[in-house]
């Protein structure tokens, strides 16, 4: 049975982490092919977790490294 | 690249080297062997990943910083009883998360929708359907409002999904190590990630999309303006 858009939806996290298996990345892959929607939901959702997995999208507050090192060193002091 | 691979003496078979955890290894020996400074050494890679796991349910920077350091603390006093069961990371990571839920316990903000989560099976969660995308580029991310847009987003999620979403996507633990931080099964971290990733695209596609006339002049100087 062909895959539906809503299954293919409950697989694209899965299938971006390759661990679909080989007979669903095909089915998978055929559904892409021909249907522009999931196929956008399919690379805007992978563009995101690069955004989010980028080093500059979350930071450290000011100082954090040195208060927390600070600190460390207080309590081997103990 | 393939990586290297070592003959575990007792089974005979081989299994991967992973030049982390030797490092950490060969750290938290020589620590427990009267080198105490070198613990400052051993955590420097993992502080952010520490403060990401408390911010993740906390969402408070104060609190989030004061978790992390407690929990480093905690860590330290506890080298000894580390086993290596779990990467050392993992189990700092882990100390961070049972803080920060101690944390939340005693303040009472404990959200009842987190406990009573809905059927996890057969997700309602349904992404925005849009006809086309084009890539948001790194460069993007020298934009303050991008940042904060994608921030936004992960601390809109319901927290058992954003905590699951934060060590997996934001700090790339695999599925393995997230489900050892959390203490619950590989097939929950998988299911909770579906539908965190799928909250994720329906919050901030169309906020991306709609940002790209004004993106437009940045990238024009930054990187040609051509993922337009």
């Amino acid at each position: 049975m062909a895959l539906n858009c809503r299954h293919v939806w409950k697989q694209i996290s899965d299938y971006i982490d390759g661990t679909v298996s080989p007979e669903l990345r095909e089915e998978i892959e055929l559904h892409l092919a021909n249907c522009r929607h999931c196929s956008a939901v399919l690379d805007s959702t992978r563009n995101i977790l690069v955004l989010v997995a980028d080093d500059r999208t979350f930071n450290l507050p000011v100082g954090f490294s040195e208060r927390l090192h600070e600190r460390l060193e207080e309590a081997m002091r103990e | 690249m393939a990586k290297p691979l070592q003959k575990a003496a007792s089974t005979g078979s081989t299994k991967p080297v992973d030049p982390t955890r030797e490092r950490d290894a060969q750290i938290i020996a020589r620590v427990l062997g009267g080198e105490r400074e070198l613990f400052h050494e051993l955590i420097r890679p993992y502080e952010k990943g520490v403060y990401l796991a408390a911010y993740s349910l906390l969402q408070n920077e104060a609190d989030a910083e004061e978790v992390a350091q407690e929990a480093v603390l905690k860590a330290y006093r506890n080298l000894a009883n580390f086993r290596g069961d779990a990467k050392f990371s993992t189990w700092l990571i882990t100390i961070a998360l049972n803080e920060a839920r101690g944390r939340l316990r005693h303040a009472r903000v404990i959200e009842f929708d987190s406990i009573d989560e809905p059927v996890e099976e057969g997700s309602d969660v349904t992404p925005a359907v849009i006809s086309d995308w084009r890539e948001v580029p790194h460069e993007a991310l020298e934009r303050k409002e991008v940042r904060e847009l994608l921030a936004r987003a992960v601390e809109s999620l319901p927290e058992t999904y954003r905590e699951v979403f934060v060590l997996r996507d934001v700090e790339e633990m695999n599925i393995a190590e997230t489900a050892a931080a959390l203490g619950i099964n590989e097939q929950l971290v998988k299911t909770r990630l579906m539908r965190a990733r799928l909250m994720m695209q329906k919050i901030l596609a169309p906020q991306l999309k709609s940002r790209r006339t004004g993106f437009l002049g940045f990238f024009s100087r930054k990187a040609g303006g051509s993922w337009l």
